[in-house]
């Protein structure tokens, strides 16, 4: 569905050179649901709008819904739909009127523009607000009808950029229901942008890390943690060294042991059952499964939830 | 590698090109004021209070010879369609400045529309009342004993739309320019307007006015089409006025076409 060699991307600010995208090389398969993860300024953004024509890259190719972008932009447009990190909606324009002017500017009659607005109110949650102006909606409507938008052509690929920044956790929730749910119906490739660690892995398959403009993972999240980096097992035991000992790994930290490990959860139970074995008292068993930011650590040597907090 | 693409059958899909997407935009934009009918109310008081508060000025102070033999009102009522005209197309891009701001330009831009329609459309928007002030201004003039010619009023409105086209696409692409900036359109737009209005010899008569004055008018393309639509109002459709006028106002559409769309195709990034 979508495929780039060696995309690149540099813009000049104050005669300075900025390479905002370096060298991505990606392939999306039908059907994939794809989240771009990576700090502020990572270049998730620039290539998101690469692929979807609104940016002409620097060099490189990329073919998007089986079209190049830059040889057949207007073919690509035609067969994406793209959810930006503004409001589709004009502000002052009625929320059923830019449903069909939408379905218009893709060359929908006006009744089959009107049916499918009103499928799409339907199934995302914007019955009855047809004669509302856009800026009278909340924000979780507002974001729902950005989505009703950029699905209102049936578009086989849906990019979304930043779809859940500045949503309460509940709107968030919901907007994610409904993107499960069109997935399911539909079948529809899925490409996002995110800096939120959570949503990336709770909701995605697939997740490509993107820093300073370059891919730097990309694998399903388990893959990913499996890889980069290390849950940690912490044991509050009587005597440490001993226990070291008795296991053959961690180390000492006070009165506790610490142990790095990959798989933690499964390896734990039967951990424990050595020791108690052994007849050695355990107090407390705190398990840390890595996470994504661990990953992101690993990989960068910073962490992305600091960064996403100083954006 | 090559990938294979299902194409959906769209059974109620009609091809989309220039004149269907300039439609659609034009409709986008003026639902906004049917919407909304008091924008519209207003904007057709505007010629009204001209003809009420400037025009006895004007004939006050000018001679029928300072007019080129014309009645006052007869000279002074097409500069105000004109300027009607001046004032809507060249703020196309200040509406434009919130929809960059708020995310809705981008979307319109990641759909397969025409580009050339997005200029032309929004300009036809401001275009659209200005033929039913035309209409109230030919009517209200009527009591003052000055008529003019339904279809020279057609011709002028004609010619006035393709200049007003480019100028909103100039303005289209002076929003673009100013992205972030409010402040700087407004700027540029007053700094502009107003002496291409002046030197049009619109509002008063350049004829008074010294040497150089005269001189710079007759390189300002409004100057032609102000003239064209003097004669084209009162039904001199032979008059080579007109024909100067529309050439200068092809001009001006082709050359605001051109500014525009480089506009539009370099805005993305």
């Amino acid at each position: 569905m979508i495929l780039t060699e060696d995309l690149r991307r540099t813009f000049r600010r104050r005669g300075a050179v900025v390479e905002a995208v370096r060298g991505i090389s990606l392939r999306v398969e039908r059907g994939e649901l794809v989240a771009v993860l990576g700090p502020n300024g990572a270049g998730k953004s620039t290539l998101l709008r690469m692929l979807t024509t609104l940016l002409a890259p620097t060099s490189g190719s990329a073919r998007v819904a089986g079209v190049d972008v830059v040889a057949d932009p207007t073919g690509v447009r035609r067969r994406i739909g793209y959810v930006g990190q503004g409001n589709a909606g004009g502000h002052n324009h009625r929320v059923l009127d830019e449903l069909v002017t939408q379905g218009a500017l893709y060359g929908q009659t006006r009744a089959a523009a009107r049916r499918r607005a009103g499928e799409l109110m339907e199934t995302l949650d914007l019955r009855g607000l047809e004669r509302r102006t856009v800026s009278s909606l909340s924000g979780g409507q507002r974001r729902r009808m950005d989505v009703a938008i950029g699905l209102m052509h049936h578009p086989e690929l849906l990019f979304l950029d930043e779809p859940t920044t500045g949503m309460d956790p509940q709107a968030r929730a919901n907007l994610w229901e409904h993107i499960t749910a069109l997935r399911a119906a539909t079948d529809t490739t899925v490409v996002l942008t995110t800096h939120y660690l959570e949503e990336a892995d709770a909701m995605a398959e697939r997740i490509v890390v993107v820093d300073h403009g370059e891919v730097i993972a990309d694998a399903g999240s388990d893959d990913l943690r499996a890889r980069h980096a290390e849950d940690r097992i912490v044991l509050e035991v009587e005597r440490p060294a001993e226990v070291v000992a008795l296991l053959g790994e961690g180390s000492v930290a006070g009165a506790r042991v610490e142990l790095r490990l990959a798989d933690a959860a499964r390896r734990m139970p039967g951990m424990l059952a050595r020791l108690d074995r052994a007849g050695v008292a355990v107090h407390a068993a705190h398990l840390h499964e890595a996470s994504l930011d661990d990953v992101f650590l690993a990989l960068t040597g910073r962490s992305l939830r600091e960064e996403g907090a100083a954006a | 590698m090559s990938v294979t693409v299902a194409v959906r059958p769209e059974t109620d899909t009609v091809p989309t090109g220039f004149v269907r997407d300039t439609v659609t935009i034009f409709l986008r934009e003026f639902q906004l004021v049917l919407r909304d009918p008091f924008s519209l109310i207003f904007s057709l008081l505007q010629p009204l209070v001209f003809l009420g508060l400037f025009a006895p000025l004007l004939a006050g102070s000018l001679s029928a010879d300072q007019l080129g033999g014309e009645s006052p009102l007869t000279w002074f009522l097409p500069g105000v369609v004109v300027m009607i005209a001046l004032f809507g197309t060249g703020s196309t891009g200040a509406n434009l400045l919130y929809e960059l701001m708020t995310g809705s330009y981008e979307r319109v831009l990641a759909t397969p529309v025409s580009r050339p329609a997005i200029l032309v459309g929004r300009a036809l928007k401001e275009l659209a009342p200005l033929v039913v002030q035309a209409v109230i201004i030919t009517l209200a003039a009527l009591p003052f004993g000055v008529t003019f010619s339904p279809a020279g009023v057609a011709v002028g409105l004609a010619i006035l739309g393709v200049f007003g086209v480019g100028l909103g696409a100039l303005s289209y692409a002076l929003g673009l320019a100013s992205r972030n900036r409010e402040w700087l359109f407004w700027g540029v737009q007053q700094t502009l307007i107003f002496p291409l209005l002046i030197l049009s010899g619109m509002m008063l008569p350049l004829e008074s006015g010294p040497a150089w004055m005269q001189a710079a008018a007759t390189v300002n393309p409004l100057t032609y089409v102000v003239n064209a639509e003097r004669a084209a109002f009162t039904g001199a459709l032979t008059d080579p006025a007109i024909l100067h006028g529309a050439i200068a106002a092809a001009l001006t559409c082709a050359l605001g076409l051109i500014v525009g769309v480089r506009a539009v195709l370099r805005s993305a990034g």
